[in-house]
């Protein structure tokens, strides 16, 4: 369990989950909808209308690296909650491939499955799911005592991670004793418990009270940090989205519109929808110099600063206006532009000054 | 778009429905008195058709022997014969049962306390007690024994079709159109074809009264499963539990204390039923009730009836207390306590075993003839008193509302009045209404029981039209104001878990025995469920809907007319359903005490042999006219528009 702190090069590694043309689509014979173009290319309103069927996920393809926190965002109905659970299958897929490390999921039978949910994965829910007959321990250890794990053992692994999400002292009481931030708490602990390699999240903090749910949030960075899991989170707020995820992908009507890093969304998205979106973003936490740079006019009298293309502009703000004049922005000993005042005032300003993609230097 | 034209429509239809539901009346009534007489199809209480005589027959012929249900009768009955020998019968050569009343009386109150808590212990060892002060624990004992018998059977043939329904939509589709027209049957009419399989005695009313107990427990275990959140279900599989491991550890827990509210209606319905099963020749307190009942002796009928009170409001108090128990688990203190009080208990039933005494409930201190004479002698005081008010107001309806409704019922012509029923229930609901009608005249005809059939109609009907009307007045009262309802609604629920039998017990003492009583029973048997309905409909009229209707300065009379009843339709149309069927199943009773018709048709058809053939008959056209008027009522129903809020009429189905 080696903690991977550094950003995941998504280039070299393989990816732990693979999802391929992914289709979900509920109402009668929906079978045929991936299957016939005419169809799958209808709008969701045109397809519910021609067939009575709807299209929860359309066609959707992406890539999660090992040790990623992998967000999938949207708004209620845009389908994230049914692609999370298609991922294991609790909701099975109309169409498409699941890879996880190479195996085909959808090839899977019943009893791998299950396997695979006993080790592999683990989900935390929206309103906890948890069992109200039983103790925060016997919660705990739900995951150990289905796949046959002995008391004792079961105990002593519930009681590790009881103390890892910081329920020490709780083992002994019900769900309903419990605040809602704690009982969340207890459901991340459950998920913990079978020591899985994929952490799936549907939406487990929109319960909460915006204080707890920011501390929460932490409380996941912490654990990411800590235990280094790859975690597939799904999220209806953006600047969730934006906090605790390695890459982003939008969603809208079942269908993937985005797929990026944060600043990427931020700064260059792809559509109005996008944009829309990302509009009341505070852009200078968000962006980095990066976004920014130009190249260095003609005479320009440049400051003896120098700074890296990832720095935040809200962390560069106050060096670069001290520095009297335009700042260069050095990647391995390389220029690769200046940013000066106006550039910094642009973005804390919040000014739209909608970057064009081209613009990105990477 | 739909509903504008649809209030036009029935702005524009309901004086012009009525005026012609009106003709229709006046019409039927001149042609009764051109055509009195004819074509009435009467038969006398000896008399039998061929029907009839073929019916005896079919029971010699199955009486005859079949394996296979003489060896489900023989099954049934040893189960039953167990059960009887340990708490209610002598047996194994001793002349008590295997546990004397003390034991009996320890171990429920433990089982009281182990699974609700020491209030309803001392509940149910009290009440026990007093079953042997009544000097009725022997006929208590068998009740009891065939109430657990049943109840039990229906445990294990009703949680697993619960949770069957609970999984799978299909079952659920198919369960709850079975419950559906099973719960449109009333009581009676299970025993008359049962007795046709499994001869009369403890098996036959075992088995009826497991078919009458099982639908609450099915129902709700369904109901149940199919209401744990989904999360929860998720999370389970989420972490590769198998389906069994999500059934046992997930959704049955969680089910749990809905599960034992179906429990709880179960044995409330059991328990009916077996006294109802006396009928059929079952031992216990309901042949106590039945056989004063038939002398007139309303001391002793009544002295039974509270002993079947007493039993039904221990068992319910448990059940519920059962119920409400929290999930926790026992703390280390009430292990302790629980250990020293099942050892009390075995200590209890040793002492049962060992002396006479604690075996036989002492004869001396029998209280049950106190009570008996002291009802007896209150009866007459209350008929030396009253008798000239109540037994006025009797005849005053009997001559004045009965008679006439019966004579132009019973003396038109047969087909006169058929014609006369499908044009009004194409009127009230159209075809749906029509089509069921006509098919179930047309077999009534064929019962050859039409007369008596038609003596229950008249009865039927007027009790219902007071049902509605005292339904609806309670109703809207308790679903306006909080007060009545939270002292009110005790009673009510109360109402409903006592057995039909008992209700007959107070009206005979006030009325003696006529039509008039069974139809007095009838109303206070039926509106409780028929004012609960209409309060849960008024209740769930929209809060903002009211505040509307006060807002441009309504009166309270005009917000009841104007907004509440109106909102509240669908609830009102399913009361009036509820009331008639609760009425037919209570009118059918009173053929016990003098109300003669179909209710004796089949007392008596259990009663003589040869007249078997008939009673069942007559049980069928119990069974017609139920599904008739539950037909009828129910199109109508679905006439009347339905608005968004108040489909909480419709869960109650």
């Amino acid at each position: 369990m080696t903690a991977q702190l550094e950003y995941p090069d998504l280039q070299d590694s393989e990816a732990l989950l693979s999802i391929q043309g992914l289709w979900k689509v509920f109402g009668p014979k929906a079978a045929r909808v991936p299957r016939r173009p005419e169809l799958a290319a209808l709008s969701r309103a045109q397809l519910l209308d021609q067939t009575g069927c709807t299209a929860a996920v359309r066609d959707l393809s992406f890539d999660v690296a090992p040790g990623e926190v992998f967000v999938v965002m949207g708004l209620s109905g845009s389908g994230k909650s049914t692609l999370v659970r298609c991922l294991t299958r609790l909701i099975e897929p109309t169409a498409g491939s699941i890879y996880f490390e190479g195996e085909d999921l959808r090839a899977a039978d019943e009893k791998r499955l299950r396997t695979l949910r006993r080790s592999k994965f683990s989900m935390v829910f929206q309103h906890f799911g948890l069992l109200p007959h039983r103790k925060v321990i016997d919660n705990v250890s739900y995951g150990l005592e289905v796949r046959g794990e002995s008391k004792p053992d079961r105990r002593r692994r519930a009681q590790e991670v009881i103390d890892l999400v910081g329920l020490r002292g709780n083992e002994n009481l019900y769900p309903e004793q419990l605040s809602g931030g704690m009982q969340q708490r207890v459901g991340l602990a459950r998920a913990l418990a079978c020591d899985p390699d994929v952490l799936l999240f549907d939406e487990p903090f929109s319960a909460l009270d915006p204080l707890i749910r920011r501390e929460m949030q932490t409380e996941v960075v912490r654990l990411h940090r800590e235990v280094g899991k790859t975690m597939v989170f799904i999220t209806h707020d953006l600047s969730e989205a934006l906090k605790l995820g390695d890459r982003i992908l939008l969603m809208r009507d079942g269908e993937a519109v985005q797929l990026g890093t944060g600043d990427e969304l931020v700064g260059a998205p792809a559509d109005d929808y996008v944009r829309d979106f990302v509009r009341d973003v505070p852009r200078a936490d968000v962006l980095t110099l990066r976004w920014i740079v130009r190249q260095p006019r003609d005479g320009e009298e440049l400051a003896g600063l120098e700074l890296g293309p990832d720095v935040l502009v809200r962390e560069a703000t106050r060096q670069v206006l001290e520095a009297g004049g335009a700042v260069k922005v050095v990647a391995d000993g390389q220029l690769l532009g200046v940013v000066g005042d106006e550039e910094i005032l642009a973005v804390v300003a919040d000014r739209e000054t909608a970057p064009a993609p081209a613009r990105r230097l990477s | 778009m739909a509903s504008i034209t649809g209030s036009v429509e029935i702005e524009v239809r309901r004086p012009r429905r009525g005026v012609i539901v009106g003709v229709l009346l006046v019409a039927w009534v001149a042609a009764w008195f051109v055509l009195k007489g004819i074509n009435t199809l009467a038969l006398g209480g000896q008399e039998t058709t061929g029907l009839h005589r073929w019916l005896t027959d079919q029971r010699d012929f199955l009486g005859g022997g079949n394996a296979f249900l003489d060896a489900i009768r023989v099954v049934v009955d040893q189960f039953v014969i167990l059960l009887q020998a340990v708490i209610a019968q002598p047996s194994y050569g001793r002349p008590v049962p295997l546990i004397g009343w003390l034991g009996v009386v320890a171990v429920s109150a433990y089982l009281a306390w182990a699974f609700g808590n020491w209030k309803v212990a001392v509940l149910t060892a009290a009440g026990l007690t007093f079953l042997g002060l009544q000097g009725l624990w022997q006929e208590s004992m068998d009740t009891l024994s065939l109430t657990i018998a049943a109840v039990l059977l229906a445990l294990l043939a009703g949680i697993p079709l619960g949770i069957w329904a609970g999984l799978s939509n299909r079952a659920f589709k198919v369960a709850t159109l079975i419950l559906d027209l099973m719960q449109t049957l009333p009581t009676f009419v299970y025993l008359a074809p049962l007795t046709l399989f499994f001869a009369i005695g403890p098996a036959a009313a075992t088995i009826a009264t497991l078919i009458y107990a099982a639908p609450p427990v099915v129902r709700l275990t369904a109901h149940a499963i199919r209401s744990v959140p989904r999360e929860s279900v998720e999370a389970a599989r989420s972490l590769g539990s198998s389906g069994g491991q999500t059934l046992m550890k997930v959704l049955l827990p969680m089910s749990r204390s809905t599960v034992v509210v179906g429990i709880n209606q179960t044995i409330m319905a059991a328990l009916s039923m077996v006294t109802v099963a006396a009928l059929i020749d079952a031992p216990g307190l309901g042949q106590t009730v039945l056989k004063a009942l038939q002398t007139l002796d309303v001391g002793v009928a009544f002295n039974a009836g509270l002993a079947i009170v007493v039993l039904a409001i221990v068992l319910d108090r448990v059940t519920t207390a059962a119920g409400d128990r929290p999930w926790r688990t026992a703390s280390l203190r009430r292990k302790v306590l629980l250990g020293a009080g099942a050892v009390v208990a075995l200590v209890a039933v040793w002492f049962s075993r060992t002396y006479v005494w604690a075996a036989d409930f002492p004869t001396g201190a029998n209280i049950g003839s106190k009570i008996a004479v002291a009802t007896t002698d209150a009866t007459n005081w209350v008929q030396d008193v009253f008798g000239g008010f109540t037994f006025g107001v009797r005849d005053a309806v009997t001559k004045g509302v009965l008679n006439p409704l019966e004579a132009l019922l019973t003396e038109s012509p047969w087909w006169l009045v058929a014609v006369v029923i499908v044009a009004l229930a194409a009127l009230l609901g159209s075809w749906r209404g029509a089509v069921p009608a006509a098919v179930c005249l047309g077999l009534l005809v064929a019962t050859g029981v039409w007369h008596d059939s038609m003596v229950t109609l008249a009865s039927t009907l007027l009790a219902t039209v007071v049902v509605v009307a005292v339904g609806i007045v309670l109703g809207v009262w308790t679903g306006r104001n909080h007060r009545a309802d939270s002292w009110l609604r005790p009673i009510l629920d109360a109402g409903q878990t006592m057995p039909p039998f008992v209700y007959l017990v107070p009206f005979l003492a006030l009325f003696g025995t006529s039509r008039f009583t069974a139809i007095a029973a009838a109303v206070v048997f039926a509106v409780p469920v028929t004012t609960k309905i209409v309060a849960d409909g008024i209740r769930a009229v929209p809060v903002a809907t009211v505040e509307a209707a006060n807002s441009v300065g309504s009166s309270t009379w005009q917000v009841i007319s104007k907004v509440q009843l109106p909102v509240a339709r669908r609830a009102i149309a399913l009361a009036v359903n509820q009331g008639l069927i609760y009425v037919l199943s209570m009118v059918v009773v009173g053929g016990l005490v003098g109300a003669g018709a179909l209710g004796y048709d089949v007392a008596a058809g259990f009663a003589q042999s040869e007249l078997y053939g008939k009673g069942l008959a007559a049980g069928l056209a119990i069974v017609l006219l139920g599904v008739m008027l539950d037909r009828i009522t129910q199109a109508a129903a679905r006439r009347t528009r339905k608005f968004k809020g108040t489909a909480r009429g419709d869960n109650l189905w």
